[in-house]
This record gives C-alpha cells, sequence and structure tokens, in this order.
C-alpha cells in the first residue's frame, strides 16, 4: 500500500496514524474499563499496526512521476479484499443468528452470544462491512474510468477505506459487549458515530474533488448515484445519531430525539439507509457493470436521469412506512405510505433500463454466468421494489408487520438485489484490476452462482410462508371472539421454515466463500493478460484481436 | 402566528406539493432538452471503449 505513496504522504499517514493513536490512548485512560476503554486499546492496535506497516516499507522506493498517469487501484484491490473478509463474517454471523432461532442452545449460555447481540453483528457486518466496502471500493473505480482522471488524494482513499473499516471494527466489537444505541442500523455509539463522519465528508470531498478534475464532460449517471449515496447517506447518520453520552468516558448515549419523534428520526433514517446505502450506490454499479459486462451501451440514459431524480426525492418521504398504526400522526403514515407506492415507477424504470440493455444480449446471459448475477440481480429489484410498495400499504401492513414476511422481503432486497449485484461487479472488476484475462475458475463462478439462486430462493420462500402464517395466526379469532392461537403455538408453527431459513442461509454463505477463494486465486495463479487487456466477455473477434483501445 | 402542527401540515400539503410538479418539471425538461441528446449518447458510449489510462 505505501508503494504508491511519496515520501511527503508516507509523512502525512504517519502523522494521522499517530492521532489515531493518541485518541486511542485517551480512550482507554479516560474509559478504563467501560467497553469505551476497551475500544480505546482497539483503537490504539489499529493505529499502531497500520503505522508499523508504513515504517517497515518507508525507505521503499518513490513512486515516479507517471503515478498520475495510471489509476489509483491500490485501495480498489484492498477494498475488494476487505469486501469478501466482511461477507464471509456476516453472513457467517447471518447463519449463526438465523440457527439460534431453530436451536436455541446455540447461544451456549453465554452473554455475549445471545441473539440480541449477535444480530446487529450480522446487519452490521452484512450491510456496512460488505456493502459499504463494496460501494467505497467501486465508486473508486467506476468515478476514475468515467471521469478519465486519478482519484484527488493519495492518502485519502486510505484514509476513507481503512477509517470506515475502523468504524465497523467498533460497531461489531461493541455489539459483542452489549454496547447499542438500541436504534436499527444506527446501533453504534456515539464515538464510533463521531470518528464515522469524519470518515463520511472526506470521502465527500474525495469524490467531489475527483470529479471536478474530470476529462469527459458529462459526469456518467452511476457518478449521480454514489454521490446521491455519499450525501445522503452523511444527512441521515449525523441527524439520527445527535445524542449526549452520559459522559466522556462512557459508551452510552441518549438520544436528543424524544417519544414518537425518535420513531420517525429513525424510520426515515432506517428507511433511506435501505434507500441510498442499499439502492442508490448499488444502482451505482448497475448502471456501470451491466454496460461494461454485457458491452452494450445502457438501454435509455434519459430514463436513468429520470428514475434517479424520482428515487432521490420519493424516497425521503417513504420513511413513515415503518410506522402504521402508531402514535404518529395518520396523515404522515399516509404520506409515507403514498409515496411508497409512488415509488414502484423510478424503481420500475431502472430495473426496466436493465432488463431492456440485456434484450438482444441474452445468449451472452446464458453463457456468461457474471451476466447472469447482474440479470437476476436486476430481477429482484424490481421484485422486492414491487413487494415493498405492497407492504407499505397500510391494510397489507397490518397482515405483514412484525413478521418474518418482512424479514423475507429484506433479504429478496439483500441477497438477491445487492448481493447479486455487488458478486455480478467483483467478478467484472477483478480481472480488469488485476489486469488477468480471466477468473481463475468460470466453473467456480457457475457454482457460485447457482448456490446463491438456490440460497436466496430457499430464504425467501421459507420467509414468506412463515411471516404469512405468523401473521394470520396472530389474527384468527375463535367463535367467543378470543384468538384462537396463543404466541407459542405461532412459534413451534415456525419449526421447519427456521430451518429451511438457516439452510438457504448456509448455501449463500459457501457462495461467498467460494467467490473469495475464486477471487484469491484469480490474483496468485492466473498469469497477467498481455497488453493489460481489461476482461471483456467474447466479442466474437478471434483470441488477440481484440480492438486496441482508443487514446 | 403560532407555528403548531396545521400549520405545518397545511405547509407541507400546499407548498410540498407545488415543489414536487416544478422539480419534476424541470426534470423532465433536461433529460428530454434536444442539445442535451448528443452529450447522454456520448456518456452512454464512452465507458465502454476500454481504455484504462487517466486523459491527460
Amino acid at each position: 500500500m505505501v508503494q504508491q505513496l511519496t515520501t511527503g504522504d508516507r509523512q502525512n499517514t504517519l502523522v494521522i496514524l499517530l492521532f489515531v493513536f493518541v485518541v486511542g490512548v485517551a480512550m482507554a485512560a479516560v474509559g478504563r474499563f467501560d467497553p469505551l476503554g476497551v475500544h480505546g486499546v482497539i483503537v490504539m492496535l489499529f493505529g499502531g499496526s497500520l503505522a508499523a506497516l508504513v515504517m517497515r516499507s518507508y525507505y521503499e522506493r518513490e513512486p515516479t512521476q507517471d503515478r498520475l498517469s495510471h489509476y489509483y487501484d491500490d485501495p480498489i484491490k484492498a477494498g475488494v479484499a476487505l469486501t469478501l473478509a466482511w461477507a464471509i463474517f456476516g453472513m457467517f454471523m447471518g447463519v449463526w443468528t438465523a440457527a439460534q432461532l431453530a436451536w436455541p442452545d446455540l447461544a451456549f449460555d453465554a452473554g455475549w452470544s445471545t441473539f440480541g447481540r449477535l444480530r446487529p453483528t450480522h446487519t452490521t457486518g452484512v450491510i456496512f462491512g460488505f456493502g459499504g466496502n463494496a460501494l467505497i471500493a467501486t465508486s473508486f473505480h467506476v468515478v476514475q474510468r468515467t471521469s478519465r482522471a486519478r482519484l484527488a488524494g493519495q492518502v485519502s482513499p486510505w484514509f476513507v477505506l481503512l477509517g470506515f473499516n475502523l468504524f465497523c471494527i467498533l460497531a461489531v466489537t461493541g455489539y459483542f459487549m452489549g454496547v447499542t444505541q438500541s436504534k436499527e442500523y444506527a446501533e453504534a455509539e456515539w464515538y464510533a458515530d463521531l470518528w464515522l463522519v469524519v470518515v463520511w465528508v472526506t470521502y465527500f470531498v474525495l469524490f467531489l474533488r475527483t470529479l471536478a478534475r474530470r476529462k469527459e464532460p458529462h459526469i456518467y449517471v452511476a457518478n449521480w448515484y454514489y454521490m446521491a449515496f455519499i450525501v445522503v447517506v452523511a444527512i441521515l447518520h449525523i441527524v439520527n445519531n445527535l445524542a449526549l453520552p452520559i459522559s466522556l468516558g462512557q459508551a452510552k448515549s441518549y438520544t436528543i430525539w424524544a417519544g414518537v419523534q425518535d420513531s420517525m428520526v429513525q424510520w426515515w433514517y432506517g428507511h433511506n439507509a435501505v434507500a441510498f446505502f442499499l439502492t442508490a450506490g448499488f444502482l451505482a454499479m448497475l448502471y456501470y457493470y451491466l454496460p461494461v459486462r454485457a458491452q452494450r451501451p445502457i438501454f435509455s440514459y434519459r430514463l436513468s436521469i429520470l428514475s434517479f431524480w424520482g428515487i432521490t426525492f420519493f424516497y425521503m418521504w417513504a420513511g413513515s412506512h415503518h410506522l402504521h398504526y402508531t402514535a404518529l400522526p395518520h396523515w404522515v403514515q399516509n404520506l409515507g405510505m403514498t409515496f411508497s407506492v409512488m415509488l414502484l415507477v423510478p424503481s420500475w424504470a431502472s430495473a426496466g433500463n436493465a432488463l431492456l440493455t440485456l434484450n438482444g444480449a441474452w445468449h451472452r446471459v446464458r453463457d456468461d454466468a457474471t451476466l447472469r448475477f447482474i440479470f437476476v440481480a436486476a430481477v429482484f429489484y424490481g421484485l422486492s421494489t414491487f413487494e415493498g410498495s405492497f407492504m407499505a400499504i397500510r391494510p397489507v401492513n397490518a397482515l405483514s408487520h412484525y413478521t418474518d414476511w418482512t424479514v423475507g422481503h429484506v433479504h429478496a432486497g439483500a441477497l438477491g438485489w445487492v448481493a447479486f449485484i455487488t458478486f455480478g461487479s467483483l467478478y467484472t472488476l477483478v480481472p480488469s484490476l488485476w489486469k488477468r484475462e480471466r477468473m481463475y475458475s468460470p466453473a467456480l463462478v457457475e457454482v457460485h452462482f447457482w448456490l446463491a439462486v438456490a440460497g436466496t430462493l430457499i430464504y425467501v420462500f421459507s420467509m414468506w410462508n412463515s411471516g404469512i402464517l405468523q401473521g394470520l395466526m396472530w389474527r384468527t379469532y375463535t367463535q367467543e371472539g378470543t384468538l384462537a392461537y396463543s404466541f407459542l403455538d405461532s412459534l413451534v408453527a415456525m419449526y421447519p421454515y427456521y430451518i429451511a431459513r438457516a439452510f438457504g442461509g448456509l448455501l449463500f454463505l459457501l457462495g461467498a466463500i467460494v467467490a473469495a477463494y475464486n477471487i484469491w486465486m484469480t490474483v496468485r495463479a492466473v498469469p497477467v493478460a498481455a497488453g493489460g487487456q481489461a476482461d471483456v466477455p467474447d466479442s466474437g473477434l478471434a483470441p488477440n484481436t481484440v480492438a486496441t483501445p482508443a487514446e | 402566528m403560532d407555528i403548531d402542527h396545521d400549520t405545518l401540515v397545511g405547509f407541507a400539503k400546499s407548498w410540498g406539493l407545488f415543489y414536487f410538479i416544478a422539480f419534476s418539471i424541470c426534470v423532465v425538461i433536461y433529460a428530454f432538452w434536444p442539445s442535451n441528446r448528443k452529450r447522454f449518447d456520448d456518456a452512454k458510449r464512452n465507458i465502454l471503449d476500454g481504455d484504462d489510462r487517466p486523459w491527460q
């Protein structure tokens, strides 16, 4: 990681890492035996070990001036590795927690491994660890390629990537110790949140400055989506995490929002986390890696602009559909419901745009498992946005809310859409990033694809079944007007579905492990492509007659 | 004048609606403005050219 840094850059890096180390020492000293103190030690170790890495290579040869005539790919490579590591961790925690629901003994009678503590390690691990690293890595890749400009900084991309991972580590280790704000997808406590603000503002400035350097006159639409992701996540994160710590030496804090306002802010955050973390950024991947992999321009660029503004402006108002039948004023519930239904239009415009781009290249979808990943992602994006709009309608929500149907819906989106588009993008990105001719094993990509499809379908169908069954059992009355089933009855009825769900998740995890192995072997064992050609699917030309890149 | 719940509801239901409609009209005009056509066509084709160096 140090080869691309000049002596001045290396000194700046060490100053930043020293600062991180000192903050860690201070946290450890002030926090003592509070979880904050443990986190201080973790921050110290993080800053110290990275500083050791930099110092070990401090006197290595400096990069030549021509580094500026290349794209800056080192942070992207590290980002891909971190993405895969978090994928395996986060999905493993998911399988474990799913198995706990079927077999509660798997908590092993310990505090740290109870369901309540493990569940956020799964959600943070997959959403922020896996999804966030994939977003950062691909955004660095896409913004450079579509702007024809190198990243506007040598140290700041590393700061963003590693700083974000420090946030994830603090969040996840905190959960094991019982640290939580009790806000879904925003569980990390105040000091981690403050750190993320610093990292995120750096990310925003870096992205803007890179765009400002661009040589292409028009900013390609994928960058709009990345920009929306960065800007809105910053706003959401700051507003939802406004909190007062009980003291500077303790991890515990209290939110400044009270009562139903707190709920509204939380679900405004929560639903826009789905919208701008799990949708906008991944649509950016779709709009870049789909055309590149299929070697066809997007079906309609205008439609992509219209759906961009539709998605950014409609999603903002949809969050209150999480609070149907609560103390939230009725008109706010109606507002959220209406915007959720309207959202179907721009969402299907994006999904349709993707599928129509593939129209005429179906033989490639058949032959190329990577393109099939992207195709399935677009299909699941269409399906889960329809399902989401449907579930946001108040009477439907009366059946679905608090049941496993919600869990099924989230995983249709998270597995079928987010993870599929990520793996499709990674299989496109990795050979071109490391200048390899192809992936190590196309057969393993195929294996991964079918494991992922089978896992997703088993998961989603078992949760649909159990969710609707649960919802119906909870609202079935006897002729005397009493509830026909106790809660325990519904729990017993869930047992087979919970086993199926854990099995589906296990298949998906196995697929991710296969992907990590395949990508590892691609980097280690596949020879470098002659002439540094990017990996593109068969263009119909004979080998070695690939069109020369236009300069 | 007191700013109470009804004031905010009234504001959201009137100006919120107008600003949305005005905004969507602007977006549609931008997307379909004739002189933007070439720019959009270039943008969607240029990402496929396989050139892997920054432009100087």
